[in-house]
């Protein structure tokens, strides 16, 4: 093992406490008991029933979950096939200028993404409201899936497709038997990202959101103007707890793949 | 009766005008944009027959074998397989399987379900399916492991599941893409015999695709030679060897010498070339126009190496200079530098372990040959 040298030990703690004090500041004040944010005036969790109370902000956080599960599951979906597209079909006439369009997005400020969908909508006379914004994160995050999926397409070999329909599966059914069992895990980290994304996202939301249809990040950032409630740190709180599990699931999966795919192959040279 | 390679025949459909090749490429041209990759190419393959499809990377074989599974479409030109026009019909309802050079075996399922997997697109009954896929992996001696997948197999034992797959089916025809390319030089000698005999044990017709002559040699049938989208020659391997139709054959399947010259004389089954170190008289049904030049080729087993001159120096003999001596184990290899400084390989077989006074680097030595020994080329 490497010793830790003094240096070492300094840049490490002042990295991390770079990246999480304030994080931590905020979990810390959720379980304040003063109604001051930045006051400690001992150990609480008032501030978590109150949360629970505080219909505004449930209302909140249920659209945003509504918002983020369906529109992750469409993005997911297109972006899914978007990458089929651009990966298998090399030859169709403007795959470039294509290819080109679905990434936009990833580089378009999200003021421009967001006006330019409220124009759209109010051109159409589309009431905004839970639809919009929907439609609107399925446009964020559709492209993050289209990469996501993409990269592992690229080394997908395709005479396993082959493979299926020579052993009479039709296409669908190869897609469907064959392919999608193969890139699930791209697809689902590409839901992951797609939920996560539409979960935190505000400049768009506020766009193209309307009466009735307030997302969370929309009523903290609101709520804030008007001055940092515990209230709010419970709720921050309880997101990084949702994000964290989520994080340490997806580690813990990957780290029992990698260990069963060095199983398998232990067991294939014992088995020659 | 004379026969080419020291093989005697009993199957030969080819040779017979009565019977119907079961798979014909008739006039089939295959385009990649501008690059064409089979060539207006005619071929018939027979009932049962072990055909190979030879050549090096980018001859067309490879194209020709995905149109008769059906991943291509042919430019022009049909492919009639038991009578009937397969051009058109997309792969899943051909009555071809065929076995990957990747072996591409689904990595979600374990060898039992791979094996099945045709089976159950069909709609076969679960029983049955089960019984099939003991039957396969009987066959492929991998009974004890149904219930791994496939990272969990060896090289040779995936691609014994992914030829059980292929077979399961109980295919018309089975295709083989450079099946034995993935293994190591002893695994593959072993399967290739595996796989002859597991296609007479079949009855099927095995079409295979492979850029190893010796691979081909061993298995086929029959071979057709390519190069740049058509077939040079389709013959037996013992007739592309001791009787190819052109310089490239030649050149290609095993070493050659070629001698060049100017034909002197030809007709009557007879052709005298001279103009190179040697004078040539060869036993041929080529009648090239005298005057014109010539190729004569020869194995290099088929010259013979003395230290005497034989007994007509003037004809088929050349003398020559040692330069280069390989000892290989079984044979050994002679460079012999004739005297306008061509040189000529012999190989020599090593039937003794002791040889008395053997050849050495230098020595000067005749170089001879018999009439029947080569091949005129026309070229």
């Amino acid at each position: 093992m490497t010793r830790w040298s003094r240096f070492n030990i300094v840049s490490v703690a002042l990295g991390f406490a770079f990246l999480y004090l304030p994080i931590v500041l905020l979990v810390v004040f959720s379980f304040n008991e003063s109604k001051l944010v930045t006051v400690w005036a001992g150990f609480s969790t008032k501030w978590y029933v109150s949360l629970f109370n505080n219909q505004g902000l449930m209302d909140a956080a249920w659209v945003t979950i509504r918002v983020a599960l369906l529109s992750a599951t469409i993005a997911t979906v297109l972006g899914t096939m978007a990458a089929l597209s651009l990966v298998r079909y090399t030859r169709f006439r403007g795959r470039m200028l294509f290819s080109g369009m679905v990434y936009a997005p990833l580089v378009m400020p999200e003021v421009i993404t967001g006006l330019s969908l409220l124009l759209l909508f109010v051109a159409i006379g589309f009431d905004r409201g839970f639809w919009t914004v929907t439609l609107a994160h399925i446009t964020l995050t559709m492209c993050f899936v289209a990469v996501v999926v993409q990269s592992r397409l690229l080394s997908f070999d395709r005479s396993i497709e082959e493979a299926a329909l020579d052993l009479g599966a039709t296409p669908l059914r190869t897609f469907f038997e064959v392919t999608l069992p193969i890139i699930a895990p791209a697809v689902f980290s590409g839901w992951v990202l797609a939920f996560t994304l539409s979960l935190d996202d505000l400049v768009i939301a506020s766009f193209t959101s309307g009466p009735g249809a307030t997302t969370l990040p929309m009523k903290i950032y609101s709520q804030v103007r008007l001055g940092v409630t515990p209230e709010i740190n419970a709720a921050c709180t309880l997101l990084i707890a949702l994000v964290a599990i989520g994080v340490v699931i997806a580690s813990i999966v990957t780290k029992q793949r990698e260990l069963q795919r060095q199983r398998d192959e232990q067991a294939a040279v014992a088995g020659r | 009766m004379k026969s080419l390679g020291n093989i005697r025949r009993s199957f030969a459909p080819w040779a017979d005008p009565q019977s119907k090749p079961f798979i014909s490429f008739r006039n089939i041209t295959k385009k990649f944009g501008d690059f064409t990759a089979v060539d207006n190419l005619t071929l018939d393959i027979y009932h049962r027959e072990f055909f190979a499809l030879l050549g090096a990377s980018g001859c067309g074989k490879s194209t020709l074998l995905r149109m008769l599974a059906g991943f291509e479409r042919p430019t022009s030109g049909e492919i009639i397989l038991d009578g009937q026009d397969i051009a058109a019909i997309p792969p899943y309802k051909r009555p071809v399987n065929m076995m990957f050079q990747s072996y591409a075996l689904f990595p979600h399922m374990t060898v039992e379900s791979n094996i099945g997997f045709g089976l159950r697109q069909d709609g076969m009954p679960k029983a049955e399916i089960g019984e099939r896929v003991q039957q396969m992996l009987k066959l492929v001696k991998l009974e004890q492991f149904a219930k791994r997948k496939p990272q969990q197999l060896s090289g040779g034992q995936r691609q014994r599941v992914a030829l059980a797959r292929s077979l399961a089916k109980r295919p018309k025809v089975l295709l083989l893409d450079e099946p034995l390319g993935a293994l190591d030089k002893k695994l593959r000698e072993e399967t290739q015999f595996e796989l002859m005999d597991l296609q007479q044990q079949l009855g099927l017709t095995f079409v295979v695709v492979t850029h190893d002559q010796e691979e081909a040699m061993t298995m086929a049938d029959r071979i057709a030679v390519m190069s740049h989208g058509k077939v040079v020659q389709v013959a037996t391997p013992a007739e592309i060897y001791e009787a190819p139709n052109s310089r490239f054959v030649a050149d290609f399947i095993g070493d050659v010498n070629i001698l060049e010259g100017n034909v002197k004389a030809a007709g009557n089954g007879r052709v005298e070339l001279a103009g190179g170190d040697f004078t040539v008289r060869a036993v041929s049904d080529a009648a090239p126009s005298v005057g014109t030049s010539a190729a004569f080729a020869i194995r290099p087993e088929k010259l013979k190496v003395s230290r005497t001159a034989p007994a007509d120096p003037a004809v088929n003999t050349s003398e020559g200079e040692i330069w280069d001596i390989a000892y290989l184990g079984d044979m050994t290899v002679l460079h012999i530098k004739l005297p306008s400084g061509k040189v000529v390989k012999t190989s020599m077989l090593n039937a003794q372990r002791e040889v008395e006074n053997p050849i050495g680097y230098d020595e000067k030595v005749w170089v001879s040959f018999a009439e029947t020994a080569g091949v005129v080329l026309r070229d």
